[in-house]
């Protein structure tokens, strides 16, 4: 039996998901620089529409102004609302900070628990886009380090609306990281698609000698390199995380149980980031499965440059994840 | 849309006596419970860090008086006064801050973080100027209810030169927000003096940059202080927007409990408090004949007991179980 489905690509998933959510849900209201239809529903076109079918009432504009959105929602999250704010750029959440990790995380936990902040902070971001060092970052690692808050990261259309349904339902804030390079990703996705939960890994590809972690769209990379690994009679299962926090640990260390190695690859620069946190996790609570160094793949620790040739080699190559591979084959 | 000193005018809203004796009980809990909190943090019984609201008074009591229940205050760490105004009820209030599990925020907060949603106490920020854009999302809620409620803002004239006063502004002034902007002047931003660090002599200038009126009034006159409340209140409520309320006073005590205040110029300070305007307002009461000297002294030793029972069931109180210590960072499972 084949469900139903229709071809959508990620901007559509997430459109969808919110108009979806904002039937359902009077309280649902979205606001961001340029969201309504005015001002052309969203600078790349995730809001296009909803103004217009929602009011302008529940999709507001708002001036270039990222503290009062992000303070904006949280008050309206704390009286019974469920807003959905864009950050039009991950970098733009740097002038927001105090509201969201001062205010947003921590509320519900200062006020004994009085006052949850239910909103959804959505940003798209990514190199690979000519944007250069102030447009471009993959900021995840400092809002998963942040209690209180729960990351998100989709790769494909499917997982993007379902994550989104479940990041709007969600009683606590949650950041939306889309890639823009994935924006145009097409894909068949379930009419009837029901919210997939956060904090669930999915197996995107089974293997059984190496383990190959990671989110957003690094994913596509990750199966690139498995593609390759299985020209040179290597078997890489290859997980897409899907929520960065919480992430599942089960689906990861059931895994590593079966294969003992393991890569985790993400664009952001590999110092200080999540998958050092996984990393440290699993060989904290695995290191009787594990028959190699666990390796980790991300960006070269500087700022993501504009020249195109530069900016290739900030970007992690399919290659790089599967030399990881390879080299985790080796220990040994 | 003025920005010029403002008294009691010919069109001012007045207090009928019932409100004027309401909003000295206030004053006489603020001023009360300050000189309590001081003195209990003297005697060793608590420790914590404390911003005294001494000789700030007026501001939230002639204000609140102009309020429903279900309006909602958002305030800054020196923000105790605002938050009693508003009806926090002063048991859950001194266990908060002794840090008990009985108090407002199981004793997650503590002084600097008092919310009392059932109150109407929404946040009080330790953040200077973060109180602005989060109650322009309490005043966005209402507008979306179509709810007559206000949203009250509270900060100093410091958080007037941070980035977060003009972007809520902006926003609560394109958006006709019902909220109104409570700058509380009380002349020091920290440690620094006013024209030090502030480029126009009066904050509620700035009102004209936003498009909303703008005025500046004595906050330490409760008639003044109500009329300027009561303008800018109704004004949110009838759905006309912001406005901007510069209540000039003055702080008796250092930026924090124990600092040395050697940076506030004595003269001017001794001036401040010879004016002290809880005394004053009580003889005025008393001069007016809206209340005697006896009706006064009972009012205030009343309150003596209320907050002396207050203080002996917070230290009663137990400490919140170590669970608390990660409970509430996320909603429990199940919850939406």
């Amino acid at each position: 039996m084949t469900a139903e489905t229709k071809k959508l690509n990620i901007i559509q998933a997430i459109n969808e998901a919110i108009a979806e959510a904002m039937e359902a849900n009077p309280k649902v209201v979205v606001l961001g620089e340029d969201v309504a239809d005015k001002e052309g529903g969203g600078v790349v076109g995730v809001t296009r529409g909803l103004s217009t079918r929602f009011g302008d009432d529940r999709v507001r504009s708002t001036p270039i102004s990222e503290q009062a959105i992000v303070g904006a929602a949280i008050g309206a999250a704390i009286n019974g609302y469920r807003p959905v704010a864009e950050i039009m750029l991950m970098n733009f959440t740097t002038v927001a900070m105090d509201m969201i990790v001062n205010h947003a995380a921590k509320l519900r936990f200062m006020s004994g628990g009085q006052t949850g902040v239910p909103i959804v902070i959505r940003m798209m971001t990514g190199a690979g886009i000519a944007s250069a060092g102030q447009h471009s970052d993959f900021l995840e690692a400092w809002f998963a380090h942040t209690p209180g808050l729960k990351v998100v990261a989709p790769s494909t259309p499917e997982d993007a609306k379902g994550l989104m349904l479940s990041a709007i339902a969600d009683p606590d804030p949650v950041i939306f990281i889309e890639c823009s390079r994935a924006y145009g990703t097409t894909a068949p996705v379930p009419v009837d698609l029901k919210p997939i939960p956060l904090g669930k890994a999915k197996v995107v590809r089974e293997g059984s000698d190496v383990t190959i972690v990671s989110y957003s769209e690094i994913v596509v990379r990750a199966l690139a390199a498995a593609a390759e690994l299985e020209k040179e009679g290597v078997s890489a299962e290859v997980i897409d995380l899907r929520t960065i926090n919480p992430w599942d640990r089960e689906t990861v260390f059931a895994s590593v149980r079966k294969t003992g190695r393991l890569v985790v690859a993400h664009e952001a620069v590999k110092e200080f980031g999540v998958g050092a946190e996984i990393a440290a996790t699993v060989q904290e609570e695995l290191f009787s499965a594990l028959k190699a160094a666990i390796k980790r793949v991300g960006a070269p620790f500087t700022s993501v440059p504009f020249s195109r040739p530069l900016e290739e080699a900030f970007i992690v190559q399919p290659g790089q994840i599967a030399d990881a591979a390879r080299a985790t084959l080796k220990t040994n | 849309m003025s920005t010029t000193e403002q008294t009691s005018g010919i069109n001012a809203a007045v207090p009928d006596k019932e409100t004027q004796l309401e909003i000295y009980r206030r004053m006489a809990l603020i001023k009360q419970n300050d000189e309590a909190s001081r003195k209990v943090i003297r005697s060793g019984r608590l420790m914590m860090p404390y911003y005294s609201q001494r000789g700030q008074e007026v501001i939230p009591s002639a204000i609140s008086v102009n309020l429903n229940a279900d309006d909602q205050i958002c305030t800054i760490y020196r923000g105790i006064h605002d938050m009693l105004a508003k009806g926090v009820p002063l048991k859950d209030l001194w266990a908060e801050i002794a840090g008990r599990v009985t108090g407002t925020c199981k004793g997650k907060g503590g002084p600097m973080h008092i919310t009392h949603p059932a109150s109407g106490a929404i946040l009080t920020t330790g953040i200077v100027g973060s109180s602005m854009p989060i109650a322009n999302g309490l005043a966005w809620s209402f507008k979306l209810d179509g709810s007559r409620r206000v949203a009250i803002a509270n900060f100093g004239d410091g958080a007037s030169n941070i980035g977060a006063f003009h972007e809520s502004l902006n926003l609560a002034s394109v958006w006709k927000l019902p909220v109104v902007f409570v700058c509380q002047n009380n002349r020091y931003a920290e440690h620094t003096k006013y024209e030090v660090g502030t480029s126009v002599d009066q904050v509620s200038k700035r009102a004209i940059g936003y498009g909303m009126p703008g005025v500046t009034v004595d906050g330490n006159d409760p008639f003044a202080m109500y009329a300027a409340a009561h303008e800018a209140i109704n004004r949110a409520r009838d759905g006309e927007g912001p406005t901007l309320i510069e209540a000039m006073t003055f702080r008796f005590f250092g930026h924090v409990f124990g600092d040395d205040d050697a940076y506030m110029d004595a003269g001017e300070k001794a001036a401040w408090v010879e004016k002290d305007p809880v005394p004053a307002f009580r003889a005025k009461l008393i001069e007016t004949g809206v209340a005697s000297e006896e009706q006064l002294s009972a009012l205030e030793a009343d309150i003596a007991a209320q907050i002396e029972g207050a203080i002996e069931y917070a230290l009663g109180s137990d400490f919140p179980p170590v669970e608390e210590l990660t409970r509430d960072v996320y909603a429990e499972a199940g919850a939406a």
